[in-house]
């Protein structure tokens, strides 16, 4: 097992080659002849005001949160879901074992559930939706007009 | 040993090659299906029907000056789409792409490398991709790219949770990490659609919205954002975030196809394989069944970035509320529900149909109410 582990380390180290190949390789190629406007900021053909390291809405700081924590339920539930099925553990307890671990992780998972619903009725998870406005202007023109278009040319 | 290092060697060249290349192409197939989608004609200037289309932009990516903003941190912009070429290359490692081949003697898995925790490889691996962009996307030191990359990290690591509870799912049947015996757990037509069709449903949203394609391609929604994180790249640093999609494409279609639909199996497999040693002998016969099953999974991952692909120019793009709200509060709870059936249908011992009858009747309730609403809007 070690020697494929040996492999994935080759791989890596292929991988790094041949991104540091492409990226030199460009190198060698492209012309090289910057200037100050070509270095500026894009936005939109105006110049940039300000920096754009700036704070922004916390709504994502708390997603990131959240997903911490959900992160770590899964990192739990890769041991456990590989052992859940094992046949020779079910053989040995008589059938026990299965039972058991479902109930030790439902335990788990109903408790990490209750942090997702309140996370969910606090409000954490809802983001601001646009508001749809109904046009109020009404068209002289009647629908059925555009239907009898289309019907007759089509 | 000598050998084996070699042939591993090869192996690991041919998967760069193989990710590549069909990278690649799907530019121009992502070209062509669109054309034909639009009614249009597509690419049809370079070669015949348009083939060299891929070369010619490989080509341009490489001359066109790449120039590196004034207010950039100029490490983490190279960086940036480096570490995303880097991990999309290095989960197509662990994919097992065939059965193996004898070559005097010694079987050869037709596989980068064979590890016990390939599915967890994949998964962790993924998790890093969100990096490349993140940092892409800081360092150019814009407006647009740090929202950009904000978007990115915050709709990868939701849709990240679904995915993982899905696999999980999938794990409790197979009670192994590795992908190869997963796959050889669905030997002939033994699949896991069949036992997971809201776990595969599950899966293949989150991976739409982890290769950032549309409907979820907000953080370079080109309307809002210019081109979102990777506004200020050029040359051949943006050809490797455009790259990098095409490569993670190809590595997505090609687990899901492992994980659900049976990887290098289909159905009528042993018949093949006797009849072929029947024919050639054990080794010959049985490297020929090899290439057939690569040639079977082949077919089922063009089929996946066909699926890509036609998704991308039917659907249009979601509102980021919308996004959230499909990952946070359906597909987690779904999940959840998903893996809790697997459970609870693991331990049962009942046959499979009564399962799959339950799945459908938690579908149906589920989406019965969303398709009422629509049919009323309209």
């Amino acid at each position: 097992m070690l020697s494929q582990f040996g492999f994935i380390l080759l791989f890596i180290v292929g991988a790094f080659l041949m991104l540091a190949g492409i990226l030199g390789m460009a190198r060698l190629l492209r012309p090289d002849k910057p200037n100050d406007q070509k270095l500026l900021s894009y936005e939109s053909g105006e110049n940039a005001e300000g920096g754009s390291l700036v704070s922004f809405n916390i709504r994502f700081y708390v997603i990131a949160l959240i997903f911490v924590l959900f992160e770590v339920e899964l990192v739990f539930l890769f041991p456990w879901s590989v052992v859940f099925g094992d046949k020779q553990l079910i053989e040995q307890t008589n059938g026990l074992w299965g039972w058991f671990s479902m109930a030790e992780m439902f335990v788990f998972i109903f408790i990490l559930s209750l942090g997702l619903v309140y996370a969910w009725a606090q409000g954490h998870l809802d983001w601001l939706r646009p508001d749809q406005k109904v046009n109020p202007f009404k068209s002289e023109i009647p629908s059925d007009l555009y239907e009898n278009i289309n019907k007759k040319y089509s | 040993m000598e050998a084996v290092l070699i042939i591993k060697g090869i192996i690991i060249l041919a998967i760069f090659a193989l990710s590549l290349g069909i990278a690649a192409y799907e530019t121009y197939f992502e070209r062509v299906v669109a054309a034909y989608i639009q009614d249009r004609v597509g690419p049809d200037y370079a070669g015949p029907a348009g083939i060299f289309q891929p070369l010619a932009d490989a080509g341009k990516l490489f001359f066109k000056e790449d120039f590196i903003p004034a207010l950039a941190d100029k490490s983490l912009f190279i960086l940036g789409p480096s570490l995303a070429m880097l991990t999309a290359l290095l989960t197509s490692a662990v994919i097992p792409f065939g059965d193996s081949f004898i070559y005097e003697g010694q079987k050869i898995l037709v596989q980068g490398i064979e590890v016990n925790i390939g599915i967890l490889w994949v998964f962790g691996i993924v998790s890093l991709g969100v990096y490349g962009i993140l940092i892409g996307g800081w360092s150019s030191n814009n407006k647009y790219s740090l929202y950009g990359a904000i978007r990115a990290a915050s709709q990868n690591i939701s849709y990240e949770l679904a995915m993982g509870l899905a696999i999980i799912a999938i794990l409790m049947m197979t009670g192994s990490l590795s992908i190869r015996s997963m796959v050889e757990a669905q030997h002939g037509f033994n699949w896991n659609i069949f036992y997971q069709p809201l776990g595969f449903i599950i899966f293949l949203t989150c991976s739409f919205a982890e290769c950032n394609r549309t409907p979820f391609d907000l953080p370079e929604s080109e309307n809002e954002l210019v081109a979102g994180y990777h506004t200020e790249y050029s040359s051949m640093k943006l050809g490797l975030y455009l790259f990098s999609e095409y490569v993670n494409m190809f590595i997505s279609s090609a687990v899901i196809a492992s994980l659900y639909f049976g990887g290098f199996n289909y159905p009528g497999m042993d018949w093949v394989y006797s009849k072929f040693t029947s024919i050639w002998g054990a080794t010959v016969g049985h490297n020929w069944a090899t290439v057939i099953g690569i040639c079977v999974l082949m077919a089922k991952i063009f089929f996946f970035i066909f699926l890509f692909m036609w998704v991308r120019w039917t659907l249009p793009r979601f509102r980021y509320d919308q996004l959230m709200d499909l990952g946070w509060k359906a597909l987690i709870p779904l999940a959840v529900l998903n893996m809790i059936i697997t459970a609870a249908a693991q331990l049962s011992g009942k046959p499979l149909w009564i399962g799959l009858i339950l799945t459908l009747i938690i579908m149906l309730v589920i989406f019965l109410p969303a398709i009422k609403k629509r049919t009323v809007k309209a």
